[in-house]
C-alpha cells in the first residue's frame, strides 16, 4: 500500500475595513440597496481615473509587518484582464509583478499545542469585483457592482501545509491576525475573507510535487478540511485506478460535499497582464513604514508566547485564548479583574466557552461580562463562596438575575460557611440522622472509608443548601466519624 | 518572432473583437511590423536596467480614506439597456 503525502498552499482574499474604495470615494458598507454605492470610477465609465485609497496601503503595509515580511519600496499596480459582466472595466487592477508586500511567514498552532511556520510568498492589494445574481431575470443575469472596487489583500502562502488540520489552522492565523491587526473584520459568512485551495498528492518521501487541483470557493474554515479530505481521496483514487490528476479548477460544493471541475475555457489563464497606466508606481518611505510599524498591537503568536511563558498557562490553554482578539482581550480582562490568570484561564475555557457554545454566541455577545466573571472568580479564591456555589452565581449572572457576583451571593444566601462551629452542628445532626451508614462506616476497613464517606459529604452539603466549604465538611466529618 | 492568422484571430478573440480572415491575414503584416521593431528593441543590452513602470517620473498620489461619492444609482441606469430592482441586466452567464 502506498503512502501518500498530501501538499497544500492557500491563497487567502481578506476585505480591507477602509470605508471606501480603493480607488474610488464610494462607500464600501455591506448590505446596501444593488448598485446605490457603484460610482462612476467602480462602473469603469470613459475619461474616469482612480486614486488610491491610503488606508487600503496602510492596511496592507501593517499585514506585512505583522508576519514579518519584507516591505518593498516600491509597488506597481498591473491590469488583469478578462471580461465578465461584473468586472465591467474588462480588467481587474491588481499587483503581479510587484506586490506591496514581500515574503513572510505565519506561525500556525495544532492541536497538540505544537507550532510550524508556514511561508508567506507575498501578498498584494486588488479590486474586488461586482457580483452576478443568476436567479431569473427573463433569462437574464443581474449585476450587483457594489462590491466592485472593495479593496483585497490576497494573501498567498508557499505550499508548505501538509494535512486538511494544518491548512485550517494557517486560515485561522491569517484570520487572527487580520483581526487583531483590525484591517479586516473577517467575516467569513459575508464574504470578508475568501480561500482558494491548492492541493496536490505525492509519494511520501518523494520531493517532486504532484500535479495540483485548484479548489474555488472555500469559505469556512469548515469546508476548507472537507474540501481538501474530499479532494485528497479523489487524487489518490485517481492515481491508484491508474489515471493522472489533471491541472484544472474546481469547485467546492458544500452541499455535496465534493468538489466539481469548472468548465473553463483554454484561454481562461490568459490574463495579458501589464503594468496599469492610469496608476503611478507605490512609494513608501522608511518613516511611513517605520510610523505604521510603532502601531502595531501584540499579536496572536506574541501573545501565546506571553500567555506561556508570563502567565504560566499551558500551551494549549494560550493558544486557544490568543485565538482571537476579543477572546484574548476578554480573558484579560478576567485575569486583571481576579488577579490570578490559571482560574481565569479555566473559567473562560470551561464554564464561559460551554455556555456560549450552547447557545452559539460569540464572546463579544456573552451575556457575562469580563468585570463579572472576575468578580466572582474573586469570590472563589477568597473563599466567600465555594466552587458549587460559583457555578450557580455564574448561571445567575448569565441569566440576567444580577448586576455583581455579590449581589446574587447575598439574594441568593450563598455565601460559603466556614465557621466550624456551625459545620459541626450539621455534622453531629447528619450523624444522629444516618445511624445506620454510620455503623457500616465504623465496621469497614479504613481503605475502603474514603469512598464511603461521600454519602456523609453529600448530606451536610444539602443540609447547607450547598453553601459549607467543603474541604472543611470533609476533614470534619473524618475526624467525627474516626474517633469512636 | 513570425506570426500566424491564428495568432491574430486568438489575441482578437481574447480582446472580443469580431475579425474576418482577411482582416486577420492583413494584421499578420500590420503586426509583424510592430514586433520586428520590437525584436530590435530587444538587441538593446539592457542588463542592470530596472523595468519601468511608468514613463512619467513621479509617484503615486494618496487620498483619505473618506466616503465622497453619493448614490447616483438612478442617473446612471439611466444609460443602461436594461435594469430591474437596481440590478444592471445583462445577457445570461453561467460558468
Amino acid at each position: 500500500m502506498m503512502q501518500w503525502e498530501t501538499v497544500i498552499g492557500l491563497e487567502v482574499h481578506v476585505q480591507l475595513a477602509t470605508k471606501s474604495k480603493i480607488f474610488s470615494g464610494a462607500s464600501t458598507a455591506f448590505g446596501a440597496e444593488p448598485n446605490s454605492q457603484a460610482c462612476a470610477v467602480d462602473l469603469g465609465l470613459p475619461g474616469v481615473l482612480p486614486v488610491l485609497n491610503e488606508a487600503a496601503v496602510a492596511m496592507a503595509v501593517k499585514f506585512g509587518l505583522g508576519i514579518n515580511a519584507e516591505i518593498p519600496e516600491v509597488s506597481v499596480f498591473d491590469r488583469k484582464n478578462y471580461f465578465y459582466p461584473d468586472l465591467p472595466k474588462g480588467y481587474q487592477t491588481s499587483q503581479m509583478y510587484h506586490p506591496i508586500v514581500g515574503a513572510g511567514e505565519v506561525e500556525i498552532s495544532l492541536d497538540d499545542g505544537a507550532t510550524k511556520r508556514i511561508r508567506v510568498h507575498h501578498a498584494h492589494l486588488e479590486e474586488d469585483a461586482g457580483k452576478s445574481l443568476h436567479e431569473d431575470y427573463h433569462g437574464m443575469t443581474g449585476i450587483d457592482l457594489n462590491r466592485a472596487g472593495t479593496p483585497l489583500l490576497e494573501i498567498v502562502s508557499e505550499p508548505d501545509m501538509r494535512s486538511a488540520k494544518e491548512a485550517a489552522a494557517y486560515l485561522k492565523a491569517i484570520h487572527a491576525i487580520v483581526t487583531y491587526l483590525g484591517i479586516s473584520d473577517g467575516n467569513m459568512a459575508e464574504g470578508s475573507m475568501r480561500c482558494d485551495v491548492n492541493v496536490s498528492v505525492r509519494p511520501k518521501g518523494q520531493e517532486a510535487f504532484g500535479t495540483r487541483a485548484e479548489v474555488k470557493n472555500v469559505n469556512s474554515f469548515r469546508f476548507v478540511e472537507r474540501a481538501i479530505a474530499y479532494e485528497v481521496e479523489r487524487q489518490i483514487e485517481l492515481i491508484e485506478d491508474g489515471g493522472t490528476v489533471v491541472q484544472e479548477t474546481r469547485l467546492f460544493d458544500p452541499e455535496a460535499d465534493e468538489t466539481r471541475s469548472m468548465r473553463t475555457k483554454e484561454e481562461a489563464n490568459d490574463y495579458r497582464y501589464f503594468p496599469c497606466p492610469d496608476l503611478l508606481p507605490v512609494v513608501l518611505d522608511r518613516a511611513y513604514v517605520d510610523h505604521l510599524r510603532s502601531t502595531l498591537p501584540e499579536l496572536p503568536a506574541e501573545k501565546r508566547a506571553r500567555f506561556e511563558g508570563e502567565l504560566g498557562l499551558s500551551a494549549y490553554d494560550a493558544s486557544v485564548l490568543a485565538s482571537s482578539r476579543a477572546m484574548a482581550e476578554y480573558f484579560e480582562a478576567v485575569k486583571d479583574a481576579c488577579g490570578d490568570a490559571k482560574q481565569a484561564a479555566n473559567w473562560v475555557q470551561g464554564e464561559l466557552s460551554g455556555a456560549l457554545n450552547r447557545e452559539s454566541l460569540s464572546i463579544e455577545q456573552s451575556p457575562v461580562s469580563a468585570k463579572q466573571l472576575g468578580e466572582l472568580i474573586t469570590r472563589v479564591l477568597d473563599d466567600t463562596i465555594n466552587g458549587k456555589a460559583a457555578k450557580q452565581v455564574f448561571q445567575a449572572l448569565w441569566n440576567g438575575e444580577g448586576d455583581s457576583a455579590d449581589a446574587i451571593i447575598d439574594a441568593k444566601g450563598l455565601k460559603q460557611v466556614t465557621d466550624s462551629g456551625a459545620i459541626e452542628a450539621m455534622i453531629d445532626q447528619v450523624i444522629a440522622d444516618s445511624p445506620v451508614q454510620v455503623a457500616q462506616y465504623r465496621d469497614a476497613e479504613p481503605d475502603k472509608r474514603g469512598k464511603m464517606i461521600g454519602y456523609f459529604v453529600g448530606q451536610v452539603m444539602k443540609a447547607s443548601r450547598g453553601t459549607a466549604n467543603p474541604q472543611q465538611v470533609n476533614a470534619l466529618l473524618k475526624e467525627k466519624l474516626d474517633q469512636a | 518572432m513570425a506570426l500566424e492568422p491564428s495568432d491574430v484571430q486568438r489575441a482578437a478573440h481574447l480582446a472580443r473583437l469580431a475579425m474576418n480572415d482577411a482582416d486577420a491575414t492583413g494584421y499578420v503584416d500590420d503586426l509583424g511590423r510592430i514586433l520586428a521593431m520590437v525584436d530590435q528593441l530587444q538587441e538593446v543590452d539592457t542588463d542592470g536596467v530596472a523595468p519601468l513602470a511608468h514613463p512619467l517620473d513621479t509617484t503615486q498620489r494618496l487620498r483619505a480614506d473618506e466616503v465622497t461619492e453619493r448614490d447616483q444609482r438612478d442617473h446612471f441606469q439611466r444609460v443602461a439597456p436594461a435594469v430591474e430592482n437596481g440590478l444592471y441586466l445583462v445577457p445570461r452567464v453561467v460558468e
